[in-house]
């Protein structure tokens, strides 16, 4: 096991601050708003998807051990994966971190004089922030899904792994095409503020150098990288320039092409409500000669980032089953009220609270784990049944115990304080003892007038908290 | 030691002893999908591809055409865009110019006429290989004939797809198919036109692909 090392510096939106920017949120009647009738939607389009209790249970279990199969087998479907796509003409790459993965897409931008890359939805883009990466290095890297394209307009970042401007009113996103694109006036009807990013877009596509996209499933026995979407923007990022770089996360494997279905099923009934998305783009090399388009180059980077430190440990292993569809946000009762941004992280939500502190460490994401009232919905919706309220209280326990030797997490113990873990072992120690307690609670009848008026976060809403004058014990002796 | 090492290293030292049971997907279709009728299978196609704003328009075997030649006037489409290397495709050329549709084919790579493709071609006509009635997908395998942007960047996609190719599932056709045995360069499926909630769950059609989708499905009854 390496050395703690301090965070990577991604810092367009620091993660400290959760605390004050989720006050923020809930102290704005209108974004409380959006994001409950957004996520309301979400959970009925869902539940229509799933009308037999039995199918749903036994389709999750089957997607479950997909995930495990494959996640048990991945040192070796990676090199399978990459000998198949090499056979397919696919150039792989590898890079263990952001900076290592920004690098190589630069460099292949850099080869072909790139000036503008277009891009398809990928939240690992986003985590490595590579629309960054790539202004530093002056090409322009351009959204192309509609809500990412608004939020990148907005200068924001996604609050949603599958709807980014979920945040947004249409007025708000009205004003700001009349603000950022040329030659529009203010509508608020929402076709037409589509065709106006169609009509925007559809001109980059033709422009553009290079395509990037994610990658929902990539096929090892195939050497296949599957992409589903609604809109056509993945397809068009995929097809139109002469490169096309997909990039990953090295989890996101399956061995079978006869894995997908399944899988396909599990992601788009639980992340949108929709029996299939419009398109899968199933991807298996670039343009063969006689083929009239499609890229002639395709390249995949496969992005480490923290995954292999979840991957050594059995329980957090757990966390990389996960098929990024988003149930588990749609349906938290604290993602539904701080809504994505408060999180500070790329992946927001419960899975953003389990995957998060691989990628950044505790030291940056200790906090993030406690924001959970435990009510265990992440874990009963999620397609691949992954514990998230198990792994919740296990980063609870990795961030806030003493440092140990040997961690299993960069990080652990960064929240550690010696006075408060005092006082808890001080508090087991008096429940745990029927005389102890006696004593404690005699004490504090006695001097309940040294209670403080003022009890942090417990008095700003409430009356402050003080002993009974008579403790129950004592009420109890008095009827016998 | 790369980047690639080192991550298989990590990978290889953290991996458990055993992968435990193999997922059985053939046992769980078998459980949860029962085989249907050809006359079922195109009904629930059509259903649900028609749910997800597709037009769907049966047709007898050679009538097709003139169907074709309905749905383009209806829309006062002039030119389509054609494959002349398909059956279907050189019919349409020999016999749509006469009815006033003027077809061009792909003829060259997109490289030399991709402005022209964008911004100049309202509709084209492929043939869809196949079909998924749980879903009322459209299986696309474009290839030298029919490429990829044929139905993508056209406003409108016009399928003609044999009913009897309708699948129950993805999965009953990637197994029936034998797809892991050869997969084209890209392979699609398309279950209706391109569509976009992203601006407060508002759904709008025509988003960066196709605004229309128009199926015609051969029957051998119509």
């Amino acid at each position: 096991m390496n050395a703690p090392q301090t965070p990577h510096a991604l810092h367009f939106m620091p993660s400290a601050g959760f605390r004050a920017r989720s006050k923020a949120v809930i102290d704005n009647p209108f974004l409380r708003q959006s994001f409950r009738g957004a996520m309301d939607f979400l959970m009925a389009k869902r539940a229509t998807q799933f009308p037999d209790p039995e199918e749903l249970e036994s389709l999750r279990s089957l997607g479950e051990r997909i995930r495990q199969y494959n996640l048990a087998k991945l040192p070796d479907l990676l090199v399978q994966l990459e000998s198949n796509l090499t056979r397919n003409g696919i150039n792989v790459h590898w890079a263990e971190t952001p900076e290592e993965a920004n690098a190589i897409i630069l460099g292949i931008c850099q080869k072909h004089s790139a000036k503008l890359m277009v891009k398809g939805k990928s939240m690992v883009s986003e985590e490595i922030e590579l629309n960054h990466a790539a202004e530093a290095a002056g090409i322009g890297a351009l959204e192309s899904d509609m809500g990412e394209y608004i939020v990148q307009l907005a200068g924001e970042k996604p609050s949603h792994i599958i709807m980014p401007a979920i945040h947004k009113t249409k007025e708000e996103i009205a004003r700001l095409f009349a603000d950022k694109v040329p030659g529009v006036d203010y509508t608020d009807n929402v076709d037409e503020l589509i065709q106006i990013g169609r009509r925007v877009l559809r001109q980059k596509f033709l422009e553009a150098d290079i395509g990037l996209s994610g990658v929902n499933f990539a096929v090892a026995e195939t050497g296949t990288l599957c992409l589903v979407e609604n809109e056509g923007n993945g397809r068009m990022c995929t097809t139109v320039p002469p490169v096309h770089v997909a990039i990953t996360g090295i989890e996101k494997i399956v061995e079978k092409l006869e894995h997908v279905p399944p899988l396909l099923s599990l992601l788009t009934r639980s992340a949108t409500g929709q029996n299939i998305s419009t398109y899968l783009n199933m991807i298996s090399g670039p343009r063969k000669p006689g083929e009239k388009d499609g890229p002639t180059e395709v390249h995949l980077v496969l992005l480490d980032n923290g995954r292999t430190q979840a991957y050594a440990d059995e329980q957090l292993r757990k966390t990389l089953q996960c098929i990024r569809c988003g149930a588990c946000m749609n349906h938290c009762p604290v993602y539904t009220r701080i809504g994505g941004h408060a999180y500070g992280t790329t992946y927001p939500g419960p899975i953003g609270k389990i995957v998060s502190p691989h990628m950044l460490g505790l030291e940056a994401t200790a906090t993030m784990a406690t924001a959970s009232s435990l009510c265990g919905a992440c874990g009963e919706v999620c397609p691949v049944k992954i514990p998230i309220p198990d792994l919740l209280v296990r980063l609870r326990e990795e961030a806030f115990s003493a440092p140990r030797a040997d961690p299993a997490m960069r990080g652990q113990g960064a929240g550690y304080s010696a006075l408060v873990s005092a006082l808890w072992r001080g508090w087991a120690a008096v429940y745990r003892s029927p005389a102890l307690y006696g004593v404690a609670t005699w004490l504090g009848s006695r001097f309940a007038w040294l209670m403080p008026a003022n009890q942090g976060p417990w008095t700003s809403v409430r009356v402050p908290l003080k002993p009974a004058p008579r403790r129950l014990r004592d009420m109890v002796k008095d009827r016998k | 030691m790369s980047a690639r090492d080192r991550i298989l290293a990590k990978l290889k030292a953290g991996a458990p002893s055993t992968a435990g049971d193999i997922p059985d997907i053939a046992g769980w279709y078998a459980r949860h999908r029962t085989p249907e009728s050809s006359m079922d299978k195109a009904k629930r196609f059509r259903h649900f591809i028609e749910l997800a704003h597709a037009e769907v328009h049966p047709v007898a075997r050679g009538g097709w055409l003139g169907k074709l030649h309905e749905v383009l006037a209806a829309r006062r489409i002039g030119s389509l865009l054609v494959a002349p290397g398909t059956a279907h495709g050189a019919r349409a050329q020999a016999e749509l110019p006469a009815l006033g549709i003027a077809c061009r084919d792909y003829g060259q790579p997109i490289e030399s006429w991709k402005a022209a493709m964008f911004n100049d071609t309202p509709a084209a006509l492929t043939a869809g290989r196949a079909a998924i009635a749980e879903t009322g997908t459209l299986i696309l395998w474009p290839d030298e004939h029919e490429p990829r942007l044929m139905s993508l960047a056209p406003p409108l996609h016009v399928v003609l797809l044999d009913s009897a190719n309708i699948y129950n599932t993805f999965f009953e056709a990637t197994q029936v198919e034998g797809w892991k045995d050869g997969l084209p360069t890209n392979a699609l499926l398309i279950s209706g036109p391109s569509k976009t909630a992203d601006i407060q769950q508002t759904l709008a059609y025509g988003a960066h692909g196709p605004k229309e989708l128009v199926v015609l499905m051969i029957e051998e009854n119509v």
